[in-house]
């Protein structure tokens, strides 16, 4: 025999901007029948089929793996599939990830994002190129531990809505794409870490973080930004040392 | 973009925050105890004096007051901005300057003993 799921009565409050006939966003509030088990991407999407179509939001896999959902839910940036309804009490505010310029509803523009991605060239640059007869880049179990941690971003983007440095200085690398950055710096294969320190140690780069350490409370991937940017900081110190005070350090 | 010389200021504080981490909980504990009355065998006046007297005992002394002093005017920069007092030379000038007449200040006293 199963037991029956446990219905309730949800209220979302969902932020709501359609740019060709709204001058600013506003709120609309939904009260939907869900089940106490399902995730706030569920209850917008039971509005969605049966309240209001024109709801707009992203979303794709709803286990927490593309990163599309993620959305600000009672002021806290969150993946919407992976924010139980049990969690939360009373009216659910829904809105888009903070920081980031809305299109429409709950879907952000994540341009800026993107174009910092690129910047910090979060690939692999090989130390040296070797024809392909002389086969595969090896690598250790150990060496692949070094930077493992860091490989597991989503690109949901969680952490810029989370760190208040971005919000205030848009100009700011920031965490997602700066840790990516560590991540090739530490692979035993790359040999571009000099190049990618050309923007990471820079004031927009690893400087303007002052560890709040928000970022690596929202991540739902663990990745934990905040230390990979502690790290470079301790890297880029030591650059810094080494090219300023020690004579015929490289420059 | 150039690189920054931000390290000039973070080495030390990072440096200060260890030295905060390990050191001003138990000076803080200590204290408290001192003014309760109980002050652990070994530690007492003379001995601490005798400490403070030695070049070894002076530069450990310097070093964690210095550091603790520039970690925690670095930190509270960083506090202010995130609060978004955005007057950031002044607010950098006003806490370093005052760490650096702390140091000395400290170096002076040591010195003395």
């Amino acid at each position: 025999m199963t037991t029956p799921l446990k219905e309730r009565l949800v209220q979302l409050e969902v932020l709501r901007y359609n740019p060709d006939t709204d001058t600013e966003a506003h709120f609309q509030r939904y009260e939907v029948v869900c089940q106490e088990e399902w995730v706030v991407l569920d209850a917008l999407n039971k509005v969605k089929a049966d309240i209001d179509p024109t709801l707009n939001y992203r979303w794709s896999c709803h286990m927490a793996v593309c990163g599309s959902c993620g959305m600000m839910i009672n002021g806290e940036p969150k993946l919407s599939c992976h924010a139980f309804l049990r969690s939360y009490e009373g009216v659910i505010r829904v809105e888009p990830l903070a920081h980031f310029p809305i299109e429409r509803d709950l879907v952000t523009a994540p341009d800026d994002f993107m174009e910092k991605l690129k910047r910090v060239k979060p690939y692999v640059i090989s130390k040296q190129k070797k024809p392909i007869e002389e086969g595969e880049h090896k690598q250790t179990p150990a060496q692949l531990m070094k930077f493992r941690q860091y490989s597991m971003c989503i690109n949901c983007m969680l952490c810029y809505a989370a760190c208040p440095e971005y919000g205030l200085e848009p100009e700011f690398i920031g965490p997602a794409a700066l840790t990516l950055a560590h991540r090739y710096n530490l692979d035993s294969r790359d040999g571009g870490r000099k190049e990618r320190q050309e923007v990471a140690a820079t004031l927009e780069g690893v400087w303007t973080c002052t560890f709040v350490g928000a970022c690596s409370e929202v991540c739902p991937a663990h990745v934990d930004p905040a230390s990979a940017l502690q790290q470079m900081k301790i890297t880029s110190s030591i650059d810094w040392i080494v090219e300023h005070l020690i004579p015929g350090g490289k420059s | 973009m150039a690189k920054s010389h931000k390290p000039v200021v973070w080495f030390p504080f990072a440096a200060g925050g260890t030295v905060i981490a390990f050191f001003i909980p138990v000076i803080v504990l200590l204290t408290f105890l001192a003014a309760l009355g109980h002050v652990p065998a070994g530690l007492g006046y003379e001995s601490m004096h005798a400490f403070a007297r030695s070049g070894l005992g002076k530069l450990i002394i310097f070093g964690v007051v210095a550091l603790s002093l520039w970690s925690s005017a670095h930190r509270l920069r960083c506090t202010c901005y995130d609060f978004g007092l955005r007057a950031d030379t002044l607010v950098a000038t006003v806490l370093y300057v005052a760490a650096i007449i702390g140091s000395i200040a400290a170096a002076l006293f040591l010195l003395r003993i």
